[in-house]
């Protein structure tokens, strides 16, 4: 663990108890994530990449190992606003409107009204959503709710972004396009990024580093750094080192994959 | 037209058969009185004799139309003998139930969303209490309410109205302050929002639709509970008392109308409460 490590997790395991027994989700998981990384973790469903996530976010409790989040508890990191959050669904209040959704963060922590506006009107510009503050949601096509709910989860300046498939839900073209916007919003914003995904193409052009996860019990098989420069075009995905990493990706999930089916 | 053709359809279709029971009904009597009298009666004759009685066994719609015209227009508005007067009785009963049974109701939500233990214990009591038949509770009520020195009826009509009418919006309160999924939450939890933040800033919101859905059926039951709270309780006042005596002193055509009055009543809260709900989901961005 070195100075700029922001996320650290020593020999994480969290076991949920149910009816049909004790489910492995995460057995034995030790990563540093170092300030500025972006590291997407790739595995199939139940793999626990997304539990892993939400232990970062102290959304679930490990039953063993332990895991820091600048150099805090989980919890204390929670509490001091440590990271902003983006699930899977935009889950944007209906009853508010785009503005009104980005302020959510900032009322509950109690920013002043003219900040509020202030820190609304940058975060919507830096997803490319300025003039759409009153809309409601409804009116907003997916991805552009998508974008707001990142928007959201930036507006109170958090060091660390948490997402969890943000695109999964998205269309192939839409998805290109916001992971595009992702990487220029991480290289102008300087976050560190933890980025759920199962696609292997959106984990490789994202990421400085690809987490590989298996299920049964849910473990990292892989950690790939990536070859690839910070400054990514669409097109690096033809270049023959890009194929190469996705190939590793590919070979470390189907070697994850192997044993019981 | 599209749309009023098919209402206008059905309620031609229950004059009709309205008009066939009156003359059903009603020809019995003609027919029995007609036999005493040794007499023959034609059709002609039969049809409009069984349109106005003044006692018929079912009045027909005309009948009951003029009734209601003379109970609203016939006389002023203070007189005894106005649906105004007695409608402006139920209605002050049915809107300080509507308003006592929204406290309560939202009250009691509140209150077994934040603590399991009332959930356990409250709930099935608000349950068992819609069991009771409120025509047994009423007069009971309307005792109690005298013995302790209440003198005016508004309170125990209020009362038995509220009873009716806390539970829809209990109940929709209910599943409204628990409707927030667990990715709301915790959205609400990654801000480190208190309890009370994640009340407002979510849970409230997120009921209010639920909340206006139930005050349709919850306004429609206040005035059920305020009619009922005059029928048996010896009131002489209120739409509920003109039915009761409209009955009891051979003045059906009264209580028919008066039945009209009641439902004309309940049909113009819905319109308002429904206006209302409109209203809301346009500032909460719902309506297109």
């Amino acid at each position: 663990m070195t100075t700029d490590t922001v996320i650290s997790a020593q020999n994480l395991s969290l076991t949920f108890q149910t009816n049909d027994g004790p489910i492995h989700a995460l057995k034995d998981v030790t990563l540093d994530v170092a300030k500025g990384d972006f590291i997407s973790f790739i595995g199939p469903s139940g793999c626990g990449k997304t539990t892993f996530l939400r232990c970062m976010a102290d959304l679930e409790h490990p039953t063993d190992g332990s895991i820091t989040v600048n150099g805090a508890s989980a919890e204390e990191a929670r509490r001091n606003r440590a990271y902003g959050y983006v699930f899977q669904a935009a889950g944007l209040y209906p009853w508010r409107t785009i503005g009104g959704n980005v302020r959510l963060p900032l009322e509950i922590m109690g920013f002043d009204k003219s900040e509020q506006d202030e820190r609304m009107r940058k975060v919507l510009e830096l997803v490319e959503l300025t003039g759409f503050e009153k809309k409601f949601p409804w009116q907003l096509s997916g991805g552009m709710q998508q974008r707001a709910s990142i928007a959201r989860a930036l507006a109170f300046d958090a060091d660390i972004l948490l997402m969890d498939e943000p695109f999964g839900a998205l269309d192939e073209i839409v998805r290109d396009h916001l992971n595009e916007q992702l990487l220029g919003l991480w290289a102008r914003t300087e976050k560190t990024i933890c980025f759920v995904t199962h696609s292997i193409p959106e984990a490789v052009y994202l990421s400085t580093r690809i987490v590989v996860m298996s299920p049964r019990p849910g473990r990292i098989t892989d950690v790939i750094e990536s070859p690839l420069p910070r400054e990514r075009p669409l097109d690096i995905r033809d270049t023959p080192e890009f194929l190469e990493v996705a190939h590793r990706v590919r070979e470390g999930l189907r070697a994850g994959h192997g044993y019981d089916d | 037209m599209r749309r009023t053709l098919p209402v206008l359809t059905v309620v031609a279709a229950i004059l009709v058969i309205w008009y066939l029971a009156a003359f059903w009904m009603n020809s019995t009597w003609v027919l029995d009185q007609a036999a005493r009298a040794d007499r023959e009666v034609g059709f002609a004759e039969l049809v409009s004799a069984t349109m106005t009685q003044e006692r018929p066994v079912v009045a027909a719609p005309h009948q009951v139309a003029v009734a209601l015209w003379d109970g609203v227009f016939g006389h002023a508005i203070t007189s005894k003998r106005s649906f105004v007067y007695h409608g402006w009785i139920t209605l002050e009963a049915t809107l300080w139930g509507f308003a006592l049974g929204i406290v309560l109701g939202v009250g009691l939500a509140v209150a077994i969303v934040h603590s399991r233990a009332v959930d356990m214990s409250v709930m099935p009591w608000a349950v068992i209490s819609q069991t009771v038949p409120i025509v047994a509770l009423a007069p009971m009520i309307v005792v109690v309410a005298n013995a302790v020195g209440i003198e005016d009826r508004l309170v125990p009509k209020a009362i038995i109205s509220a009873y009716l009418s806390y539970f829809p919006v209990l109940v929709s309160m209910v599943s409204g302050l628990r409707s927030p999924n667990v990715m709301q939450l915790d959205l609400l939890k990654t801000y480190g929002a208190s309890r009370a933040q994640v009340f407002w800033k979510l849970r409230v919101p997120a009921s209010l639709p639920y909340f206006f859905a139930s005050l349709k059926v919850a306004i429609a039951a206040s005035l059920i509970g305020a009619i009922v709270g005059e029928l048996p309780t010896g009131a002489i006042n209120g739409l509920g008392a003109r039915m009761l005596i409209g009955s009891q002193f051979g003045q059906p055509l009264i209580m028919w109308a008066a039945l009209f009055a009641a439902a004309i009543l309940a049909g113009a809260l819905i319109l308002v409460v429904g206006a209302i709900q409109r209203a809301a989901d346009r500032r909460m961005g719902v309506a297109q």
